[in-house]
């Protein structure tokens, strides 16, 4: 079904996806917010901007944006795919409990704050740009990568304060990290075979949707940080 | 005409902007689209523009634009005014009676020039005798407000939702080179037309989305050197800290944006030894100014504008081109309404000034 969704109130928009019944594409969407909010069972393009929380709840359903997305999209996503053609907002992939999502461009703050996993509920965030600051903040589970591709020399990967209060997940970073600071509570090293082989999928995935060469991504170096389980984050506030 | 401090009402905002750096004028239509799809952002109790480049006709006089409760509290202000300055012109400010903005007050517009003598008796620089006298009206006199006070530009605000007020203040009839505008969600302050954003003091402008937690001590500052904070609301305070930063102090904006969005010192700490020091002594001379808590701002002055995030980026904001032009809001949306085809879409970082100037030369 195909829905010219020009200056139409954003709940207006989203009963006509919600009672749809099958694949939906939105066409001059700008700024309503909660596209796709809970749905499973349905696939979702969007021509324009959509506003915040795209896909929050998303329970299934696949969504793709031909260019750049807002705010907070797939915040507490528990399942299906978010393909962002463009660059994302702040506060990307929020407390994502499953599912997948893949952005071409960079993501603002926050990516990946307070991601979580359970059992083979592994939520992924793939950053194909850069980052901004407090990138996995709060990180409980789950999977983020940022790839770096298309990086000016003058920018950084990512931000300041990265995996501020990381207790759980993987990070990964692709090629160099000289300059990033990581705080004490995080170990950081080289990739090995197994963090590898635990990305590739993913990597995989992102190269297919985008066009891009799999290997180029995958021969490259990773970083990968995770939390120290021997320096936990204790007496922070009071000594108990 | 209900004040600030009576009720509390919990919140967000939107903020949007354009700027010509040709200098050339565009009416008000364009930034009152943009506050289309953030309409859920606020909640309809305050919207309101900023348009610099509107009067030229006027560009040497004040425009003083002024809300009062009544006929009577008019009639004692113009006296008042008459003591201090000349008014070659004193109007009611257009407007178009809508359904969806009710309760209006009398709102009055008049050009002003200081009188020369009593200026010289003050022995005061004419923008600091305009501002004391701004500050006199809106803390002594009861039911009397100025709520615009610069040069070649005006302010338009009331409660009502941000596209209703532009329809009322018919800005669509109004060019400018330069707009600001805000959508309100007031976070402890029921909505009263003068709470409503932008707040000016001369050809200074605020819209701010977010809630500042530093406010008293910020208040308790700025109140040593002449300003009132009258209204109760965080937004007041940064107008004042800006004036009283780059007028009285002379910083440059980018000066101003370190000591209210001040880098964390363990950031300053990895920066080059030259910037470390610059830095270091901003933090210690204006610690009373940082400004903490959320806040995405847009600062409107006499030929441009500046968007700055506090330093943990708590608010969006969004900045994009297209030309001459320059778009910053709170939401890309709101700037594709105003330039499907803007390029060049970024977000800048937590306190990371965007400084964008009309080219020099260009007359305004």
């Amino acid at each position: 079904m195909l829905r010219d969704a020009k200056c139409m109130d954003y709940s207006r928009l989203n009963a006509i996806v919600r009672e749809a019944g099958e694949d939906v594409v939105l066409k001059n969407v700008c700024g309503q917010r909660f596209i796709g909010a809970g749905l499973s069972g349905r696939k979702i393009e969007i021509d324009g901007v959509p506003g915040n929380a795209l896909g929050a709840y998303l329970n299934g359903a696949e969504i793709t944006v031909n260019g750049n997305a807002q705010d907070a999209v797939g915040d507490t996503m528990n399942d299906g795919e978010i393909v962002i053609n463009g660059s994302i907002g702040d506060a990307a992939g929020y407390a994502m409990r499953g599912g997948a999502m893949y952005v071409r461009g960079g993501a603002g703050y926050r990516a990946g704050i307070h991601m979580k996993e359970y059992k083979e509920k592994v939520p992924a965030l793939i950053i194909g740009g850069c980052a901004g600051s407090f990138l996995g903040e709060y990180q409980a589970g789950g999977i983020i990568a940022v790839l770096g591709l298309d990086k000016k020399d003058d920018t950084p990967l990512i931000g300041n304060f990265p995996c501020t209060g990381m207790h759980g997940g993987k990070l990964y970073l692709r090629g160099s990290i000289e300059g990033l600071h990581f705080p004490n509570q995080v170990n950081v090293k080289k990739a090995d075979a197994e963090d590898m082989e635990k990305l590739l999928p993913y990597l995989s995935r992102f190269a297919s949707v985008f066009g891009i060469s799999l290997d180029s991504l995958k021969n490259d170096e990773y970083t990968v940080v995770t939390p120290d389980n021997a320096n936990p984050y204790k007496q922070l506030y009071a000594a108990n | 005409m209900k004040l600030e401090g009576e009720v509390r009402i919990p919140s967000g905002c939107a903020i949007a902007a354009l700027i010509s750096k040709d200098g050339k004028r565009v009416s008000g239509e364009t930034i009152i689209k943009a506050m289309l799809p953030m309409h859920d952002r606020s909640n309809g109790l305050g919207g309101g523009f900023a348009a610099y480049g509107i009067y030229p006709e006027y560009k040497e006089y004040y425009a003083l634009h002024m809300f009062f409760d009544s006929r009577d509290t008019r009639k004692a202000c113009e006296v008042f005014l008459k003591e201090r300055f000349e008014i070659v012109k004193s109007e009611l400010l257009p407007t178009r009676k809508i359904p969806q903005i009710t309760d209006e007050p009398i709102i009055w517009r008049y050009f002003v020039a200081p009188l020369k003598s009593v200026l010289e008796s003050m022995q005061l620089e004419e923008k600091e005798y305009v501002m004391r006298t701004v500050m006199k009206i809106n803390t002594e006199m009861k039911g009397a407000y100025v709520f615009s006070s610069g040069k070649n530009m005006g302010t338009f605000k009331a409660v009502g939702f941000p596209e209703d007020v532009g329809v009322f203040y018919r800005l669509d009839e109004y060019e400018g080179y330069s707009w600001t505008a805000h959508g309100r969600y007031p976070t402890n302050t029921p909505g009263w037309w003068g709470g409503a954003h932008p707040f000016t003091l001369l050809d200074y402008s605020i819209v701010h989305n977010g809630e500042i937690s530093s406010y008293d001590a910020n208040r308790r500052f700025i109140e040593m050197f002449g300003y009132k904070c009258n209204l109760q609301t965080d937004t007041e305070v940064i107008t004042y800290i800006m004036d009283y930063l780059l007028r009285i102090q002379g910083l440059s904006l980018e000066e101003a944006s370190s000591v209210v969005a001040a880098p964390f010192w363990s950031v300053i700490e990895n920066m080059p030894e030259k910037e470390k020091n610059k830095l270091k002594y901003l933090r210690t001379v204006f610690p009373s100014l940082l400004i903490t808590g959320p806040f995405s701002i847009i600062l409107g002055f006499e030929g441009g504008l500046m968007a700055l995030n506090d330093r943990l980026k708590l608010r969006s904001m969004v900045v994009g081109e297209k030309d001459d032009k320059v778009f910053i809001a709170s939401e890309e949306a709101a700037i594709r309404m105003m330039e499907p085809d803007a390029e060049n879409i970024w977000s800048p970082d937590g306190g990371e000034p965007v400084i964008i100037q009309v080219k020099d030369g260009v007359q305004l």
